[in-house]
């Protein structure tokens, strides 16, 4: 881990620290991210959350107490200096703080968007114990790369020499990028095998614009090509090329960062119905294919939309809905808002915009017309029990509390399995029962020496930020193999 | 970017593309298929590879043109590009000597079928093909399926060519004369069932090739699943060929028409 404590002990910490006293930092109020209209913005794809300005970021940093014993940056998982970048801010040298955020996460201007700081670094923050929110730490973190992005050339960071050892990575989503850069860093000559034809992975075909408008991941990858990245579309690993072809290519380590590809569906009557579809495939039309706005590919259109599930796929799943415009957005959720997986902000604005929320609530069947078509859906009634595995209280039904609403399209998003792919290409490759590539926790590497792996093809599904720590702990590890070190 | 090499046109609505795709056409077996885009905001479509080139680094693509996006596809002339091909997906054939095999195609059916023909008949099969199409003009690659078939039947359903009727006609004519150890059949969903009710009920086993619709092709959406067996499967990745007896045709066929 970084030490942390040598930037806090530079003079100009000091003077910045002790400009202002304790009290003042804490009377300052944290900054509200400003928003587009909820009248507005569902009538368009532009970016919701505006940003802060200067003036805002500059009185957010100040809020930072620059604590000796930052906690905040034990609940990163890619380690960013989080006070050094802050105070670099504070003190209005943004440049300098979005270097900061480039030591060690490639992502920034993603991260600042769709991580939830709110369970990561800010829910570690010294203020929440002083009954006060958390220093705003996501809004500074897209703050400075928006800055850096706007107001300077795209720099790239500084490199080791090229040791002209070839790495290849399979997928192009947060974690293999995230291993990309932090390889390319270390002078390695890297290679990044994507199946589909955009490059960018879930950041691209499933995190909507409205969140994370596409410029942005492009620019991020723009940074990776700079520093010497190559991207090879349309190449699927196991398929198009295999694992031995990538040894015979000269590649001395392969880094899988697949993802989590299988929609799961909940098995019951009617799920095959035309108009019951996946929200990978709901997204994957519009957010990668352009339909409707200007794609060939279509995507289905209906009045009442039903979406079930309570993660952010599905909160994204419902605001997209409204803005492809359908009149009714009914989010079914089986357990209480409170168990939803969704971060507070997504599910909030999901609100505003219009969503209804019927929580408690389970489909069982779904009813086709003589098309086979979706024309309602039977939603049974649930309560809370005892907690179950998760930690979260279980849903049972209540008996006899079902009711029949009707519906045009219903995006099913309960989650997704790791798509095996990749995995079932490699022998002898260490595969647990859940179709997740089996690891060393510590270093990322499989049962196969030159194998590393991370992200969801790991965990089964988790976020864009546990991905990219991922892959950063698996080039630190790779590279130390690679080099004899 | 995938060059065109060469263009035919097998009828008005069928066309046959040789497109440079060094990589597949080596690593491709009888049964994969490529996704297709053609245009920067182009639709990703499925098409089962007819045959390839490793040589060469081409694979044959023949394209019933249906919709925008495959009559896009089907205007292309040589030296123009596809934006993109990738590929092989899906499972392969199995291939193996199972004793006489009859090939079932209908329609465009026929160019995916024709590898199987080829690596059936390369694996010691008895291989007799049994040939569909609504008119003369839709029967095409004849001379190429001879050429690895013991024995073909062409049905047309006007008469124009080979034997009046429908494709049953001519698959129960070749089980009632001789043992047919395997069945595989690739064609429009409709004549599959058709045919797969028909060997049901001699009892032999088939293998239905479906062309079902999807985005991406790599198991991320879902959009083909399929009833088999009670269960459902994904054509992208768990397919394109299942046993036909499992597969619920009335369910594709509805979600084909969506």
């Amino acid at each position: 881990m970084e030490n942390y404590n040598e930037s806090r002990n530079e003079a100009w910490r000091e003077e910045l620290r002790k400009s202002k006293t304790a009290k003042e930092r804490n009377n300052i109020e944290r900054v509200e991210m400003p928003q587009l209209d909820p009248a507005y913005r569902i009538t368009c794809n532009e970016e919701v959350n505006q940003g802060i300005n200067e003036e805002q970021a500059v009185l957010e940093a100040t809020r930072c107490l620059d604590c000796p014993n930052p906690q905040c940056v034990t609940g990163c998982p890619v380690g960013i200096n989080i006070p050094k970048f802050i105070k670099n801010i504070e003190r209005g040298e943004f440049a300098q703080a979005a270097a900061t955020l480039k030591e060690t996460s490639s992502l920034p201007a993603v991260c600042g968007r769709v991580c939830p700081q709110e369970k990561q670094c800010e829910s570690k923050c010294i203020r929440l114990k002083m009954k006060q929110p958390a220093v705003a730490i996501g809004y500074l973190e897209r703050f400075a790369a928006d800055w850096q992005r706007n107001n300077t050339e795209q720099e790239i960071p500084p490199m080791k020499p090229a040791n002209g050892i070839k790495v290849a990575v399979i997928g192009s989503g947060p974690s293999g990028l995230s291993f990309a850069g932090d390889m390319a860093k270390q002078g390695f000559d890297v290679t990044v095998f994507e199946a589909l034809h955009e490059i960018g992975g879930v950041l691209k075909y499933g995190i909507p614009e409205f969140r994370l408008p596409n410029s942005i991941v492009d620019y991020e990858i723009e940074g990776l090509r700079k520093m010497g990245v190559k991207f090879e579309k349309d190449v699927l690993v196991g398929k198009t090329i295999t694992y031995d072809d990538l040894h015979e290519q000269g590649f001395k380590g392969v880094f899988v960062g697949s993802g989590a590809g299988f929609p799961r569906f909940m098995d019951i009557p009617g799920e095959n119905l035309i108009g019951v579809m996946s929200s990978n495939e709901y997204l994957t039309r519009i957010n990668l294919m352009s339909a409707g706005r200007g794609g060939d590919t279509p995507v289905m259109k209906g009045d009442t939309i039903a979406v079930i599930g309570g993660g952010n796929t599905a909160m994204d799943s419902t605001r997209t809905a409204l803005r492809m415009g359908a009149k009714r957005v009914i989010l079914v959720y089986r357990r209480s808002e409170e168990e939803m997986p969704a971060r507070r902000e997504e599910v909030g604005h999901a609100k505003e915009e219009g969503v209804e929320f019927m929580t408690l609530h389970n489909p069982i069947e779904y009813i086709g017309d003589e098309k086979g078509h979706i024309k309602a859906m039977r939603i049974q009634r649930m309560e809370l029990g005892e907690p179950d595995a998760s930690g979260r209280r279980s849903p049972v039904p209540v008996e006899g509390a079902i009711e029949e609403i009707p519906v045009d399209i219903v995006i099913v998003a309960v989650g997704v399995s790791p798509n095996q792919l990749v995995p079932r290409s490699i022998e002898g490759l260490d595969v647990s029962r859940r179709n997740t590539i089996v690891v060393n926790e510590e270093t990322m590497q499989s049962n196969i020496g030159d194998l590393y792996a991370g992200g969801d093809i790991v965990r089964g599904g988790a976020t864009v930020i546990l991905a990219m720590g991922d892959g950063r702990r698996a080039a630190q590890n790779m590279a130390k193999q690679l080099l004899g070190e | 970017m995938n060059k065109i090499v060469s263009k035919q046109r097998f009828s008005e609505n069928v066309t046959k593309l040789v497109v440079e795709a060094p990589l597949i056409a080596k690593a491709r077996r009888a049964g994969h298929f490529v996704i297709v885009r053609c245009g920067e905001k182009g639709e990703r479509i499925p098409l089962t590879i007819a045959d390839s080139d490793p040589a060469a680094g081409t694979i044959t693509l023949v394209i019933q043109s249906v919709g925008d996006s495959t009559r896009k596809i089907c205007a292309l002339e040589p030296g123009e590009y596809l934006t993109d091909v990738v590929g092989p997906l899906g499972q392969a054939t199995r291939i193996e000597k199972y004793g006489t095999v009859l090939c079932c195609g209908g329609g465009v059916g026929v160019a995916p079928l024709l590898p199987i023909i080829r690596a059936m008949k390369e694996a010691g099969n008895r291989v007799v093909s049994v040939l569909a199409g609504r008119t003369k003009d839709l029967i095409i690659l004849e001379d190429e399926v001879r050429a690895s078939s013991d024995d073909v039947i062409i049905m047309t359903d006007d008469g124009s060519y080979g034997n009046k009727g429908l494709v049953t006609v001519g698959v129960e004519e070749v089980i009632k004369r001789e043992k047919v150890d395997k069945v595989v059949t690739i064609g429009p969903a409709i004549m599959m069932k058709f045919v797969s009710l028909l060997t049901k009920k001699y009892e032999v086993p088939t293998e239905a090739s479906l062309n079902a619709i999807m985005v991406d092709g790599t198991g991320m959406c879902g959009a083909c699943r399929v009833t088999v067996g009670g269960k459902t499967r994904f054509v992208c990745v768990e397919g394109p060929e299942f046993d036909a007896h499992e597969i619920d045709f009335d369910e594709l066929l509805m979600r084909l028409k969506m």
